[in-house]
């Protein structure tokens, strides 16, 4: 049964030694012409705008949240979609309840206003 | 593949989980109206709720009797989860009279509170009826999110924050166990249908000594006996029951403590049946252990509700009493105290809230001095809530763990039962403190005591109705019991 595993380990294997030895070598053979903006730490290739422990506004959470809810929603339509013919119209009602009370969730969020930025 | 599907569509069946459609769809209603309302009114929210509780509670009563089973075997709504939907139903109820007054007091007036409450009654009813791993593990998690929320529902005070995300961390954690426990099992036995687990181990002996059997289980018992807050798994206890809303923890330490005793006690029986004697014998250690900590700890408290909550952990050790006992009578022992307990510790709780004013400043054994005086008739309500939690007759109290240690007795652990005994006794000690200091001491002067409203009230009611019922005559009860286990 080991066996089957082979071609991982193997893989595995030539991967760990590949990500070392390119690092290794380039710090071993490679020129060392440091600046300011070469040393700072990668931010998207922009210029550095502050430190990245900062706190963030709690809106960037809740979005992030609402995002998930709704696109769960969507990844279970997907299965659904595929068996809709056998699943009949029990399948259809059932997809209808469950996007009813997302409908529910989604009417709640919005009175509440999550969905507002400022 | 076209079988199967015809299969699963021909074993749907509504009536099985038509309590929890009612209750839910109460919930979500309440939900869209709270968005509507402005801020502050919870009075309808309250009753909405209530109504909502009480048409669940006329569709769960109905169904006494005549068992529903649905989704190919995975719900089963059997008197055994009716008799715990009562529970969670009274629970619920009762935590919602004793709250409205209360929350507009701390200063939080938000709808969402019952909505909330409601949830988790729903949750804890899918795990009482349960009968596949994913419907109990659903019915844990719908439960256990929405009890998060509650206990760090005052979000402004420090514990509540605190008691909120100890809940979340460690609960989440111990789901992490439990999950891990089903996978294994599953693993096992190719199935996460409960019975199916049973048959299969039961026909297969060679795997009941594997060692991933034997770890699945105990995987599977630590996330139930953390839920339940058995010793060693109890340290989140004291202070999640202290930090959160009083009446959240009236309703934490009885609702989903019954309803992780009710999943519990069906998975033991149904698929593991065929390793009592092991199971039995690790209980009987964590019954014992659970006792002893919770009642020995209890007493060195000042705080009255930290106090009650380590009183509910050892309440938690009688309970496993019954499960050690494993048989017909200590099962049954099992329902009785949980509603027993319902009765007495949540109406316990609910004279507590009006003991306490603004931000709990005197849920202290001081801040209660003469408070037996200045408040005769809540006084001796409080009394009786201890009494019975001591377990002196003719309380529930006394009636559920005289069954419980029956039990006991029955299945031969005859020291188990003593052990049960002494620390009752022990338990005498911190209860009686409370009344030394309610009616032997000078209540300040310059107290406020908070008035008193009608809702809290009748919750009280309903708990010294309950508590001298169960007490005086038991055997109605009692009876029902036995007709709701396996």
């Amino acid at each position: 049964m080991l066996d089957n595993y082979l071609p991982i380990f193997t893989l595995i294997l030539i991967a760990v030694c590949f990500a070392i030895g390119s690092t290794v070598f380039s710090g071993l053979i490679g020129q060392k012409k440091p600046s300011e903006v070469k040393l700072a730490p990668y931010e998207c290739g922009m210029p550095l705008v502050g430190t990245a422990r900062e706190r963030f506004s709690v809106k960037f959470y809740i979005i992030a949240m609402l995002f998930i809810v709704f696109d769960i929603e969507v990844v279970f339509m997907y299965p659904w979609a595929v068996m809709f013919k056998r699943l009949g119209m029990f399948g259809f009602v059932e997809m209808g309840v469950f996007i009813l009370i997302l409908l529910v969730g989604y009417i709640y969020v919005w009175k509440k206003g999550a969905l507002e930025w400022e | 593949m076209e079988n199967l599907v015809q299969t699963a569509l021909n074993n749907v069946n509504m009536w099985a989980i038509m309590p929890s459609i009612i209750l839910v769809c109460f919930a979500m209603g309440l939900l869209l109206i709270n968005a509507f309302l402005p801020r502050g009114a919870t009075k309808p929210a309250m009753w909405i709720s209530l109504i909502g509780l009480a048409v669940t509670a006329f569709s769960v009563i109905s169904g006494w009797g005549s068992p529903q089973y649905g989704f190919s075997d995975a719900v089963a709504l059997d008197n055994f989860a009716t008799f715990f939907n009562v529970t969670f139903l009274i629970a619920a109820a009762m935590t919602i009279l004793m709250s409205d007054d209360y929350i507009r007091r701390e200063g939080y007036p938000i709808g969402e509170y019952y909505p909330l409450i409601l949830f988790t009654t729903a949750g804890a009813m899918w795990m009482a009826s349960g009968t596949d791993m994913m419907t109990i593990f659903l019915g844990l998690e719908v439960m256990s999110i929405s009890l998060y929320v509650l206990a760090g529902f005052f979000r402004g005070d420090v514990r509540s924050n605190e008691a909120g995300l100890k809940y979340f961390l460690l609960g989440a954690f111990s789901t992490g166990f439990l999950l891990y426990g089903i996978a294994l099992i599953y693993g096992v036995t190719g199935s996460t249908r409960l019975s199916e687990i049973g048959v299969f181990l039961n026909a297969h002996p060679s795997l009941l000594s594997n060692p991933m059997t034997l770890a699945g289980i105990m995987l599977l018992s630590i996330g139930f006996l953390f839920k339940i807050a058995a010793a060693p798994f109890h340290m989140w206890t004291p202070d999640v029951y202290e930090g959160a809303p009083t009446p959240i923890t009236a309703f934490m330490s009885a609702g989903p403590k019954a309803a992780a005793f009710a999943a519990f006690l069906r998975i033991m029986e149904y698929c593991f049946f065929s390793l009592k004697p092991e199971w039995t014998a690790v209980l009987w250690a964590l019954a014992v252990l659970t006792m002893i900590i919770g009642n020995v700890i209890a007493i060195s408290q000042t705080n009255v509700k930290r106090m009650l909550a380590y009183s509910s952990i050892a309440h938690a050790g009688y309970a496993l009493v019954g499960m050690v006992a494993a048989n017909e009578i200590g099962y049954s022992a099992i329902l009785f105290y949980m509603l027993a307990y319902t009765f007495m510790n949540i109406g316990a709780f609910a004279i507590l809230v009006l003991a306490g004013k603004k931000g709990e400043e005197n849920l202290t054994l001081e801040g209660l001095s003469g408070f037996g005086y200045k408040r005769p008739l809540l006084g001796v309500a409080f009394t009786i809530c201890l009494f019975s939690l001591m377990g002196i007759p003719p309380t529930a109290g006394f009636a559920g763990k005289f069954y419980i240690f029956a039990g006991a007795v029955k299945a031969g652990y005859i020291w188990l039962a003593i052990i049960g005994v002494l620390n009752s006794a022990v338990s005498l000690y911190y209860y009686l403190r409370v009344m030394v200091y309610m009616y032997f001491r000078e209540a300040e002067e310059d107290y406020s005591w908070v008035k008193v409203p009608v809702s809290v009230v009748v919750s009280i009611v309903i708990a010294l109705v309950g508590i001298f019922y169960l007490g005086i005559i038991p055997g109605a009860v009692m009876d029902l019991a036995r007709l709701a286990i396996f």
